[in-house]
C-alpha cells in the first residue's frame, strides 16, 4: 500500500471509530475537549506508525487502546490528577484517601460499559443548550461525524479559525460549566432531545440550500445529517420525534435530485419531475414515519412536517396530492409550533384545498405580521391567490413588490415574470 | 456515495436448494448488520436463495434462452447485498473488512451508479417511465 492509499484508509477508520472513541474516553476523562485530544493524540500515533507497520487486523481496536493508555499516561503525570482523584473519589463514595493505584482502577472500570450509551450521552453533551446553535453545530460535526475544522468551514462558508475558534470556546464552556457527561434525566429530556434535533436539522438545512456548483462539502452536510438522525434513532429508538426528524430527511433529501434545474435553478416542489426522486429514501421516509405513528400519542413538530412531505411523497403527480390531508397537518402544527411562516404554508394549502378565496382569507390576516414585513414569499402567496381570483392588477403589484425583496437572482426573474404575466394571461379563476 | 458490497460465497453456485448458512454465521452476521445499521451507513440488504432455485435467461441467439439453476458453467455467484451509504471508497473498504466473513466467501465492493450520472445519456421521458414502473412494482407489492 502506498503511504498515500495508507492515509485515505486511517481516514476511513478515523470516521468511522472517532465518535465510539471519543465518546468512551469523556466517559473516563469526564472533559470532552480533553477526551477531543486524547483520540487526537491516538490517530497521530497511528498517521506515524501504520504506513510503516501496515494497518493492524482491528485497527478500531488498536486506537482505542492507544487513546486509553494515552489517558492513563494523561492522569499519571498531570497535576490534574489530584484534583479529578478527589472528584471520583467523592463520587464513587470512596474515601479521600484514595490511593493512585485505586484511582487507574476506577478509570479502567469506566472503560468498558455499554458504548451505545456512551454516544448517546457524547450526542447530549455536544449539543448541551448552554453553547450557542452554531457552536453546538461544530462540536457536533466534528466529535460525532469525525470531520476536520477544514471541512466545517467550508460546509459552513466562514474561515478556519472562525470554526477552530469556536470549537475550542465551545470545549471550554463546557468544561467550565462543568456539564455532565450523562443523558439527561426524565423531566429535562424533552427538552435536551429537542436541542440535538435542531441541531441536526440545522445541519441538514445547512447542505440542503445548497445549490450545484458550490462546494461538495455542503451537500455532504445533509448526508452527515441523515446518517446523525439514523445513528440518534438506534440510540434514542423510543423517541417518536428522532423518527420523525429522519423520516423528514429521508423525503426531503429524496427530492436532491429534482430540486435544481440544469443550470441550477431551483424547482419548485410541484414542479419537479418526480422520477428523480430517490425512491429508496423516500421509502426509507415513510419506514421511519411509520415507526413514529407506531409509538403512539400525538405527532410532534418534526414527524408533522413529515407526513407533510409524506403526502407529496405518496402523490404521483403534483395534481394527484391530497391536500386536504395537507391543510389538517398544517392546522395541527400551527397549533402546537405556531409561526407565521408555518401560518402562510397552511394558507397556501388551504387554498389548494378548498379554493383561492379561502387561501387568501388566511394570508391577509398575516399582513400585519410584523415578522414577515421584508418575507418576500408572503407577497409572492398572495399575488398567486390574486391573480387565480383574477384580480390581476392587485398580483402584479404583489409579485412586483415580492422580486423587490427577495436577494436571490434567479428568484426576482421568476416574480417579475409573473408580475408581467398577470398584465393579460393568468385570468384563472379555480 | 452509495456502495453495494456483494457477498460472493465460494460454493454456493452448487448449493442444493433451499441451502441456508448455519445459525452461528447468521448470528454472527446479524451482528455485523446491526453494526452497520448504528453507524448509521446501512440503506439495505438482502440475502439470495442459491441458483439452484433460480435461472438465467441469456440473449446469445439474439432472443431469450431460459437456463435453470445451477449453472454449471458459473464459477461464482452473489449469495446477497448490501447497500451503504459513506463518504469515500476507503470506507466501503473499511466497513467490509469488518464482515465476519468466512474463508470461502468474498465481499466485492462496487460503486453505485446515480442518477447525475445519466444526465446526459438518459431521456427525461424514460427516466419518467422508469417511475411508473417503479409504482407499479410497488402497488404490487403492497397488494400482497
Amino acid at each position: 500500500m502506498t503511504a498515500s492509499a495508507t492515509h485515505s484508509a486511517i481516514d476511513a477508520v478515523w470516521r468511522i471509530e472517532s465518535a465510539k472513541i471519543i465518546a468512551a474516553l469523556a466517559r473516563m476523562v469526564r472533559d470532552v475537549g480533553l477526551a477531543e485530544e486524547l483520540a487526537q493524540d491516538a490517530l497521530l500515533a497511528a498517521l506515524e506508525r501504520w504506513p510503516d507497520s501496515g494497518i493492524p487486523d482491528n485497527p478500531g481496536a488498536w486506537l482505542m487502546a492507544t487513546a486509553k493508555n494515552r489517558a492513563l499516561d494523561h492522569f499519571r503525570h498531570n497535576k490534574i490528577l489530584e484534583r479529578k482523584h478527589e472528584e471520583l473519589a467523592g463520587e464513587m463514595e470512596l474515601e479521600q484517601e484514595i490511593a493512585a493505584a485505586d484511582l487507574e482502577a476506577c478509570l479502567i472500570e469506566r472503560m468498558d460499559d455499554d458504548i451505545g450509551d456512551d454516544l448517546l450521552r457524547l450526542v447530549f453533551v455536544a449539543c448541551h443548550p448552554v453553547l450557542s446553535t452554531e457552536a453546538r453545530a461544530a462540536l457536533t460535526l466534528r466529535l460525532l461525524c469525525g470531520l476536520t475544522t477544514d471541512e466545517i468551514a467550508r460546509a459552513f462558508l466562514v474561515p478556519e479559525p472562525t470554526i477552530a475558534q469556536r470549537i475550542v470556546r465551545a470545549k471550554r464552556t463546557l468544561a467550565e460549566t462543568r456539564v455532565p457527561f450523562e443523558v439527561p434525566r426524565k423531566d429535562e429530556l424533552a427538552a435536551r432531545l429537542a436541542s440535538v434535533l435542531e441541531v441536526v436539522y440545522l445541519v441538514f438545512n445547512e447542505g440542503y440550500s445548497a445549490t450545484a456548483g458550490e462546494d461538495w462539502m455542503r451537500p455532504a452536510l445533509c448526508e452527515e445529517a441523515l446518517r446523525l438522525g439514523r445513528v440518534l434513532a438506534e440510540l434514542a429508538p423510543k423517541e417518536p420525534e428522532v423518527h420523525g426528524l429522519v423520516a423528514l430527511m429521508e423525503i426531503q433529501a429524496s427530492r436532491a435530485g429534482a430540486r435544481v434545474g440544469p443550470s441550477g435553478e431551483p424547482i419548485l416542489l410541484l414542479d419537479q419531475d418526480r422520477s428523480r426522486w430517490d425512491h429508496l429514501l423516500v421509502r426509507r421516509g415513510l419506514a421511519a414515519l411509520a415507526r413514529t405513528e407506531q409509538l403512539g400519542g400525538r405527532l410532534g413538530p418534526y414527524a408533522l412536517q413529515a407526513a407533510i412531505a409524506a403526502c407529496h411523497a405518496r402523490a404521483r403527480t403534483a395534481a394527484q396530492t391530497d391536500w386536504v390531508r395537507i391543510a389538517a397537518l398544517y392546522d395541527a402544527l400551527a397549533q402546537i409550533a405556531p409561526s407565521p411562516v408555518v401560518e402562510l404554508n397552511r394558507a397556501v394549502a388551504v387554498a389548494m384545498a378548498f379554493g383561492p378565496a379561502e387561501g387568501l382569507a388566511l394570508v391577509d390576516a398575516l399582513l400585519s405580521e410584523p415578522s414577515l414585513k421584508t418575507y418576500h414569499l408572503l407577497p409572492a402567496v398572495r399575488g398567486d391567490l390574486l391573480a387565480k381570483l383574477g384580480r390581476t392588477d392587485e398580483a402584479r403589484a404583489e409579485f412586483e413588490r415580492a422580486a423587490s425583496l427577495t436577494r436571490n437572482a434567479r428568484e426576482r426573474k421568476l416574480l417579475l415574470d409573473r408580475a408581467r404575466a398577470s398584465n393579460h394571461k393568468f385570468r384563472v379563476v379555480k | 456515495m452509495r456502495f453495494m458490497m456483494l457477498m460472493i460465497p465460494k460454493g454456493y453456485e452448487k448449493a442444493a436448494p433451499g441451502a441456508m448458512p448455519d445459525a452461528k454465521a447468521v448470528a454472527a452476521m446479524m451482528k455485523y448488520n446491526e453494526s452497520l445499521q448504528k453507524a448509521g451507513v446501512l440503506l439495505s440488504l438482502e440475502g439470495l436463495h442459491p441458483p439452484s432455485m433460480g435461472a438465467r435467461v441469456s440473449f446469445a441467439a439474439g432472443k431469450p434462452k431460459v437456463t435453470d439453476g445451477p449453472f454449471a458453467e458459473a464459477k461464482e455467484v452473489l449469495g446477497g447485498y448490501w447497500m451503504i451509504q459513506v463518504k469515500s471508497r476507503e470506507d466501503a473498504i473499511e466497513w467490509a473488512k469488518r464482515c465476519p466473513a468466512s474463508g470461502n466467501e468474498v465481499i466485492e465492493i462496487r460503486q453505485v451508479q446515480e442518477l447525475s450520472d445519466f444526465a446526459k445519456t438518459l431521456p427525461p421521458k424514460l427516466g419518467a417511465r422508469e417511475q411508473e414502473l417503479r409504482e407499479e412494482l410497488e402497488r404490487k407489492a403492497k397488494k400482497r
